[in-house]
């Protein structure tokens, strides 16, 4: 006994050597500035001039009634705040939309591109777009912002090849300022309007005097920390878990859009969705953009409120599509997979995988904002749902036929079938939904069994064209089909499919009416809706994917602190969303029509 | 003295470079490739030109494009000039950067959670041997702690304590509504927070030191040694003494077997409680494919281990004589 305490100490003693590896706990990992002391209520603002950016010391707490807490936007920490990083590394921080600005942002609800940046924009010819800029535009740091910083920005897109939008300079000749508030876009023949009206709303706008001087290195990957921008907010802090964000006092768009409500904004990065959920029910996150499963429940009881009172309680953010690759037998087959799209036991991913979180697609995989775009002709006809006898007939008048008794169809040439549908790992609803795909397509006599790779494993799979079927969703919210035929039906085919027609579909005659598509203006609606017609018509007849349901803008939330929140009974409803992408489709009128709960 | 610790370093670095060899090898046999996970969705896919450009570019970047020899070489070098890379998912912050602000909480957590769940067991457990009622009522309890999942522990302390009673916090390692800072209002959040997912790691730990102390003195106790002095008319105290001397020995031996549980539990209780510290990072690291900071991550669990494992090595020296007598040629 009496050696104990020595052990005990010499334990002790190691533990602290073992813990002096690095600093001490409560040290903050965050890189903030040493602040001095400051007392726990924040004083108010006070008027900083506009001119001078005055070193503000950080705070150490925010007030519960001035702070937003949301969740669901951000993957992991932190780590860049590049609004050209490619990937969708800066889109975990909210750079993108918080402290960069577009000069136009899309109201999906209208269908309409609305003025942000910019004050107005003319075509004074099929290939000149005059855009005039707000006036008193300003910069964070209390330079102004003007055409040149616009002129500049889509310039580094020439400039550098590296960054996203350097495509569009296939078709734009020359972006230049021609007055302090006034920028030119010259394009040439043929442009692909659509990709330019997309990029109008989607190009940040970075300040030419802080950028000019930087290396091609540090504008492509830089991490560009402590960023200045012309947003609503501007970076406050970050660590492991969290980016906060704090209210640019000055921001010029007061006077014409209003003030976001909450002064500080901490984007809470949960580990599991389980911690996201638990935290909603305890009021200390007042907007998850999680997906929880059976949020539907916990909605009906009044815990939570969601878009929707009842089902599908989300509005439709994707399209989830089913991808088969085409450069494999029997899916190389137009018969096969139009029978498959009959097999796949939709209703049952809506509701039982879902629990009614979701809704079914429409076959041409349009979101219900698009819905204009359906052709209604040719969904009639050539539509498809849910009917396992309709696809076992189809089978059967393509050949397929069950040759050797095993309850599973053979191919024409007698050659077994055997299919893999796959979906990342860990990605319950997805796992939930490619079960069912697997077993109504078994019911229907096509063997498929799910896999669920690691997500990684699984993303080489799909960009290298090795998967025979798999799920994917990335064509998200937008002014113009385009966006999804475009993932549909990406091309040239190359060795990695990056970004679209991952089961490598070979059809030039869809690949011109998508090329159409993009080359209609974005303002002759009825010209989108015919080459929209054209592609509908050849893709439910070719079938190379099978649209199946709409991903949810997964959106719940408390009213214990902030109300006022989007919903179907609102007005003019915006986004109830915080995801990286949605803040120029209305997420930011979504914090500026909050109100403190209370009042 | 010498030739055993002598003899023990060896082992060590061994163990060391074998364990960080197949640290190195593990993610790379992987399937997938973490520069294309890197960037996935970018829009430049319609200029072949670009993607293949950037795709060179970051794979010449992260050293990738060079054979394999080469780059395990370059490991080596780069890992003892304390370079451990960059990470790819959470592209470009140095990987050593990433695991220096997660580090600490883990220590935070992993340290007190194993020193006082052993002694606690410990010293309950042998406390427990002594009374029949206890016995019946704590050695059950200890059972059923002991088999639970660390996972599944926190999931119910996090459900009871934090939303139930509402008196705990479930995520994160400071309150949400703070930046660091020097203050009593702090620190205090920072106990708070990491008060859960510490008591699940102590609770786990607990039982099971409990459960082992427990059997261990009932069976010293039972020895010839103890009969004997009984018999001598020893007072029962000190006869518990010498049963305790003996009956720690073996448990200090666990405790070394069952660091690497630990420390896997304590992985899997961050991410319960949203808990700042390597587990989330791992398991994001291991998701995407990130060379560097799966590395980085096994790099810090192997150290700690040894660290630990070694520490006990001493420990043992100390307190059984029989270790300290072979080792100095002493003849028993």
């Amino acid at each position: 006994m009496k050696r104990l305490p020595i052990v005990l100490s010499i334990l002790v003693a190691m533990s602290m050597l073992f813990a002096a590896c690095a600093p001490a706990p409560t040290e903050a990992p965050a890189p903030v500035e040493p602040a001095p002391e400051q007392p726990t209520e924040v004083a108010e603002p006070t008027e900083a001039p506009a001119a001078e950016p005055v070193a503000e010391p950080v705070p150490t707490e925010y007030p519960r009634a001035e702070t937003l807490y949301v969740s669901g936007a951000a993957w992991g920490p932190a780590s860049t705040w590049n609004p050209f990083q490619p990937g969708s590394l800066a889109n975990t921080t909210g750079t993108i939309g918080y402290v960069y600005e577009f000069l136009y942002a899309f109201d999906p609800q209208s269908g309409e591109l609305t003025p942000w940046l910019a004050e107005s924009g003319t075509w004074s010819d099929d290939t000149t777009f005059d855009i005039t800029l707000r006036q008193g535009l300003t910069w964070s740091d209390g330079e102004p912002l003007t055409a040149e910083d616009v002129a500049f920005t889509f310039n580094l897109g020439q400039q550098y090849e590296a960054l996203w939008f350097s495509p569009m300079w296939r078709y734009v000749e020359s972006v230049t300022a021609t007055g302090d508030n006034a920028v030119q876009f010259k394009l040439s023949a043929a442009p692909l309007y659509q990709e330019f009206s997309n990029n109008l709303y989607n190009v940040p706008i970075v300040p030419k005097h802080l950028w000019e001087s930087k290396s091609e290195e540090d504008i492509t990957v830089g991490a560009n920390e402590k960023p200045v921008g012309s947003g609503a907010y501007m970076y406050l802090t970050n660590a492991e878990d969290r980016n906060v964000w704090v209210r640019n006092e000055n921001w010029w768009g007061k006077e014409v859009f209003g003030t976001p409500a909450p002064k500080y904004i901490v984007d809470i990065r949960t580990s599991s969705n389980n911690v996201a959920l638990g935290m909603v029910l305890k009021g200390e996150l007042d907007l998850s953009n999680n997906f929880l499963p059976g949020v539907a429940e916990l909605a009906n009881k009044g815990y939570v409120k969601t878009y929707f009172a009842g089902p599908p309680y989300m509005l439709s953010a994707n399209t989830a599509v089913l991808f088969l690759n085409t450069t494999k037998k029997p899916m190389d087959d137009a018969a096969f997979r139009r029978a498959l799209a009959f097999a796949i036991d939709v209703p049952s991913i809506v509701n039982v995988a879902y629990a009614q979180l979701v809704k079914a697609a429409s076959p041409t995989g349009l979101l219900p904002v698009l819905e204009k775009f359906d052709d209604q002709d040719v969904l009639a006809s050539l539509g498809y749902s849910f009917d396992t006898e309709k696809a076992k007939q189809m089978l059967a008048d393509a050949g397929y036929v069950d040759v050797d008794g095993d309850g599973f169809v053979e191919a024409p040439d007698g050659s077994a079938i055997e299919l893999q549908v796959t979906c990342p790992n860990g990605w319950t609803d997805w796992m939930a939904a490619i079960d069912i795909i697997a077993s109504s397509s078994q019911t229907a006599g096509i063997n498929i069994q799910a896999a669920y790779p690691d997500y990684g494993a699984w993303n080489t799979e799909l960009q290298g064209g090795t998967f025979d079927m798999t799920l994917n969703n990335w064509a998200s919210m937008s002014n113009t089909p385009w966006t999804l035929y475009n993932l549909l039906f990406r091309h040239p085919i190359q060795e990695q499919m990056q970004s679209g027609n991952f089961g490598r579909y070979e059809n030039q005659e869809m690949f011109d009416l998508v090329d159409a598509l993009a080359q209609v203006p974005s303002t002759d609606v009825e010209g989108m809706q015919a080459a929209c017609s054209d592609i509908q018509e050849l893709m439910l007849t070719d079938m190379p994917m099978i649209p199946l349901w709409y991903n949810g803008m997964w959106a719940q939330w408390s009213d214990s602190t902030w109300t006022n929140w989007p919903d179907e009974n609102a007005a003019s409803p915006t986004l109830p969303t915080t995801w990286s992408g949605y803040w120029q489709l209305g997420g930011l009128q979504t914090l500026i029509n909050l109100k403190p709960a209370g009042e | 003295m010498k030739r055993y610790f002598g003899r023990k370093i060896l082992v060590y670095l061994l163990t060391f470079f074998l364990a960080v060899t197949i640290d190195w090898m593990i993610p790379r046999f992987m399937p997938g490739d973490p520069i294309r996970n890197m960037l996935t969705r970018v829009s430049v896919s319609s200029n072949p030109i670009a993607i293949q450009k950037m795709y060179d570019y970051y794979s010449h970047l992260f050293g990738l494009d060079l054979p394999l020899w080469q780059q395990y070489f370059n490991f080596w070098k780069s890992l003892f000039q304390g370079d451990l890379g960059i990470s790819t998912y959470i592209f470009p912050t140095p990987v050593a950067k990433v695991l220096l602000r997660a580090i600490p909480y883990d220590g935070f957590l992993l340290v007190p959670s194993i020193l006082l769940s052993w002694y606690a067991g410990n010293k309950f457990g042998a406390f427990a041997a002594r009374s029949k009622w206890l016995d019946n009522t704590v050695s059950p309890l200890g059972y059923i702690l002991t088999a639970t999942p660390y996972m599944w522990l926190g999931i119910l302390l996090a459900w009871f304590f934090g939303i139930v009673l509402g008196i705990f916090p479930i995520a994160g390692a400071y309150s949400y509504s703070m930046s660091p800072n020097l203050s009593w209002r702090f620190i205090g959040s920072v106990l708070h927070h990491w008060f859960l997912p510490f008591a699940s790691l102590f609770l786990v730990g607990f039982g099971g030191w409990a459960i082992g102390m427990r059997n261990m003195i009932i069976y010293e106790l039972e020895a010839d040694y103890s009969h004997y002095l009984g018999a001598l008319g020893a007072p029962k105290k000190l006869i518990r003494k010498y049963a305790f001397n003996n009956a720690v020995l073996p448990q200090i031996t666990g405790l070394a077997l069952q660091l690497g549980v630990i420390v896997a539990g304590a992985l899997v209780t961050e991410v319960v409680f949203s808990y700042p510290g390597i587990g989330y990072l791992l398991l994001a690291a291991i998701q995407n494919q990130d060379y560097f900071l799966i590395q980085g991550c096994f790099l810090f669990i192997i150290i700690g281990v040894l660290l630990a494992n070694f520490t006990i090595d001493i420990v043992y020296i100390l307190v059984d004589p029989r270790t300290r007598r072979g080792m100095t040629g002493e003849t028993a």
